[in-house]
């Protein structure tokens, strides 16, 4: 459908769908426009005022995240006036606490720190307020770090409006706001179900995972996109991986899970490394369990089917494969239950 | 599911059976909460147990456990009484129309009301509910299928959806929500007794001989095997002498596990192939390590049919191998070599021996989003089935009569027990239960039970109790709960010390062979302590 309503960003013309804001079309067509609280997914809050612009003809700077695109609107993403606003933005809110990125682990994936560098803002132009609320670290998987909070109010629709767990919102009023759980309870006496949609969402770190501040940074491991092991939803999700070991896993923003997990995908993933695992055959000898080496153990169990085939017929062998495993492990797993062991026993756990 | 997970968003109505979404499939039950909260749809929940979803639904009906068949005719019977069904998709799409309305005739809402416990003006307003808000989708899990009605349960549901036009439709479906990352992708891979990969049947010869021409092999065998509920008896019996059990846990997982255990002793020989030494691995004679899903490349299917990659992120342990390298090297070590450069080269004769699959390579997931069938290389895959026509053509209504279970609470088993599981714990724990966080949630078994029905048995709150069936007896902490109705408790079955599965019963479905593990009766002890 030809759309002939347009509107120029930096001089450049771009047409535009009904509903559109500003930021979106921005966005669309690779235009920079940095913002702290926009949400994918969930209705603008215009928190934050990083995402200020000009257009032509406002009595004053528009949140272009709000502010919907209207035919002939003229936009100025980074004129003298937006750039003077930004810094000033970004000073107050690096002023509003205590933005220590040296120890912070969120350091490299912080979008203040980003804003920080890309507009020159120190932090020195205001003198740091003090953290109002002390770090909240009474639960087994999220920390809470008000001192770096700056109440964008990402978390609270993250949890309200993608995940609908409705466990937090924004609390008290002025200097003393605060995310909040009902009755500014801990997470852990909350409606919280710890499915880590808040860490995901927040653009600094006042919110990250328990174990983060002993594990590496952002930049320091290797993104590996898979598939989930849990449920069969089927969840998109992103291994970051550092010497062999799984560190952290964050949802993908892509079908079926568009970014969200829940507690088990996000923070269950110690069973990878636990020392518990299987690390070498093992062969039953009087009562005992033996390391064998593959080579033994194969030849164990190729002689014994091969035995009780010959003695008691095909049939007597079954075969339960496994839904955990993948596709191509059962399709492996059905070929050589019927053409090698030649019988159709072979089932998984699919009815408990 | 017949319809994609984007689909529940597009629904008018949700109808959820049996599942506890937001404890089993989180991800889901966000989908429905937001189909509620921001897209005004009506959500009807329907389940013994108060379960969290009940806060975001217009109606909660509370079935009596195993009378499914019942209040899901009671419905049709409403629908077709007060003529608000899709006459023209009836018309159109379906034959055998006339044996459902003569199967419902006596389902009235008052016997309905009779069977099930659910007051007959909750029955007709969530009837005229579903019927008369058009998409609406029908979203069910083990609720609806462990029970020995189970087929008939499910072929219920997708009568009551035929009925109002919500098949083949965007927002609509009858939907199984499965519970294990691959289960699907385990079934389309023919891990059954009775197929080959994509449901070809084994008895069919013209399959055989393609399938045996494909594998260059000869004289498959074209009887259907056993279940795995029947091969763990037929054990006991002495049929089958030996098992080679990859990736489960039996001894934690089945129903009435003292007698899998008897059976398991009963094997000559018993193979595990896992990733940790499990209570079924302990009873092995050969233990062969695995590697995880972290380990190893490969594609799993998930519950809306969408075949999706696995990737390998790190190193296995030690002499860990993947499933399938050690399945061809013991086939080679059985003097038929099976060779395989890489999942790759596997997933290529997938495609060539299932149509279903047939398109989908890996080169295509790398960017696109396809869900079986994909008959060929340019298809873009089937996210809605059942669009224009039905496996068989016409979709076919079946009467469908209501049969009690036959686990019934009496004088000594005065209460009914229902097993599930909790949110931070998945299956048989072998995974979750290494994360301490999981463990700080939720550290140890427990049975949830109403205030009022322990009153009625003197027991406290975090009081340890015994529970006994007439196949077993554990011990677990009561745990009172907004969740619980009277008459019926709730164990989760995660936990090998408490396992609920000593109690459950082996009654199968006889079609689907489905463990009746959502109707079993009980009796509550305190537990003396001596002084």
């Amino acid at each position: 459908m030809k759309n002939n309503k347009s509107i120029t960003i930096n001089g450049n013309q771009f047409s535009f769908r009904p509903e559109d804001t500003i930021l979106e079309v921005a966005q669309r067509n690779g235009i920079f426009i940095p913002t702290l609280c926009h949400l994918k997914g969930t209705t603008p809050t215009g928190a934050c005022r990083v995402c200020m612009v000009e257009v032509k003809g406002a009595r004053s700077l528009v949140a272009s995240c709000a502010a919907p695109a209207m035919d002939g609107m003229d936009v100025q993403t980074e004129s003298s006036d937006v750039i003077r606003s930004r810094k000033l933005t970004i000073s107050l809110l690096l002023s509003s606490g205590h933005h220590d990125c040296l120890l912070c682990p969120a350091t490299g994936d912080c979008v203040l720190q980003q804003l920080a560098y890309r507009y020159k803002v120190s932090g020195t132009q205001f003198e740091a307020s003090n953290a109002r609320y002390p770090l909240e670290n009474v639960n087994p998987f999220i920390i809470r770090d008000f001192s770096k909070c700056v109440l964008c109010g990402r978390c609270v629709q993250a949890c309200n409006d993608i995940q609908v767990n409705n466990a937090i919102d924004l609390g008290y009023r002025g200097s003393a706001a605060k995310v909040v759980t009902a009755g500014d309870r801990s997470l852990k006496d909350s409606d919280c179900v710890f499915c880590g949609e808040c860490i995901q969402a927040c653009p600094v770190g006042a919110l990250y995972p328990k174990d983060a501040l002993n594990k590496p940074r952002y930049g320091e491991t290797q993104k590996i996109r898979t598939t989930c092991s849990y449920c069969g939803v089927g969840c998109q999700m992103h291994l970051h991986v550092k010497d062999n070991l799984v560190q952290k896993v964050t949802g993908v923003d892509t079908a079926p899970n568009n970014g969200s997990l829940c507690v088990k995908g996000r923070f269950g993933y110690d069973f990878i490394a636990s020392k518990d695992r299987l690390t070498t055959p093992l062969i039953r000898k009087k009562g005992k369990f033996c390391d064998a080496s593959w080579d033994e153990a194969l030849t164990l169990v190729a002689k014994k089917f091969t035995q009780i085939q010959k003695k008691h017929g095909s049939d007597s062998i079954g075969v339960l494969t496994s839904a955990r495993i993948t596709n191509e492990d059962n399709y492996i797993a059905q070929k050589f239950t019927r053409a090698i062991l030649k019988t159709n026993n072979i089932d998984h756990c699919a009815r408990l | 599911m017949t319809n994609p997970i984007v689909d529940i968003e597009k629904a008018k109505v949700i109808l959820v059976i049996g599942s506890n979404t937001t404890e089993n499939h989180p991800v889901i039950s966000s989908y429905i909460k937001r189909a509620v909260k921001f897209k005004g749809a009506k959500l009807i929940v329907i389940d013994p147990r108060k379960i969290k979803l009940t806060l975001f639904s217009e109606k909660w009906l509370r079935p009596l456990p195993g009378t499914n068949v019942a209040w899901i005719n009671g419905l049709i019977h409403v629908i077709i009484k007060e003529k608000l069904f899709d006459a023209e998709f009836i018309k159109k799409r379906t034959i055998d129309f006339d044996k459902l309305e003569k199967s419902i005739e006596k389902f009235t809402p008052d016997y309905v009301e009779s069977i099930t416990g659910i007051k007959k003006e909750d029955l007709i307003e969530v009837a005229r509910l579903y019927a008369q808000a058009k998409p609406g989708t029908i979203l069910y899990c083990m609720g609806i299928t462990q029970h020995t009605s189970g087929t008939d349960n499910v072929k219920s549901l997708a009568n009551l959806a035929m009925l109002c036009g919500n098949l083949g439709i965007e927002g609509g479906g009858v939907n199984p929500l499965r519970g294990q990352n691959n289960v699907q992708g385990a079934c389309d891979m023919g891990g059954l007794p009775n197929v080959f990969t994509g449901y070809q049947a084994v008895t069919d010869p013209n399959i055989k001989t393609r399938i045996e021409k494909t594998w260059n092999v000869k004289g498959l065998s074209i009887k259907p095997g056993l279940t795995a509920t029947e091969m763990i008896p037929a054990a006991g019996e002495g049929h089958i002498k030996s098992l080679y059990i990859m990736g489960e846990n039996p001894l934690v997982s089945d129903p009435d596990i003292t007698h899998v255990e008897k059976c398991f002793k009963a094997l000559d020989f018993l193979v595990v192939q896992d990733i940790f030494i499990t209570e079924t691995a302990q009873m092995a004679d050969v233990i062969l390590p695995a590697t995880c899903f972290a380990e190893k490349e490969g594609t799993f299917t998930n519950t809306e049919r969408r075949v999706q990659r696995v990737r390998k992120a790190v190193h296995a342990p030690g002499k860990a191998l993947g499933d399938w390298e050690i399945i061809c090297r013991l086939s080679t070590h059985m003097g038929v070599p099976l060779t395989y450069q890489n999942s790759r080269e596997i997933m290529d004769e997938i495609a060539m021996v299932t149509p279903s699959y047939r398109g989908i390579t890996y080169e295509r997931l790398e960017t696109e989003n396809l869900h079986w069938p994909c008959p060929d290389l340019k298809h873009p895959g089937t996210p809605v089935l059942h669009k224009d026509t039905f496996p068989h053509g016409k979709g076919v209504f079946h009467g469908i009569d209501y049969i009690p279970s036959t686990e019934k609470t009496n004088k000594t088993y005065p209460l009914l027990l229902t097993t599930g599981r909790v949110l931070y714990h998945y299956h048989t724990g072998t995974m979750t239960m290494q994360t301490q966080g999981l463990n700080e949630m939720s550290p140890e078994c427990f049975i949830e039970i109403t205030p009022e029905d322990a009153g009625t048995y003197n027991i406290m709150d975090g009081e340890m109790i015994q529970i006994t069936s007439k196949r077993g007896s554990v011990q677990a902490i009561a745990k009172f709960s907004p969740k619980a109705v009277n008459g019926t408790v709730f164990m989760p079955f995660h936990f090998a010390k408490a396992a609920a599965n000593k109690l459950t019963s082996t009654k199968l479905d006889p079609v689907s062979k489905i463990p009746e593990l959502k109707v079993c009766a009980v009796k509550l002890n305190r537990i003396k302590i001596d002084a």
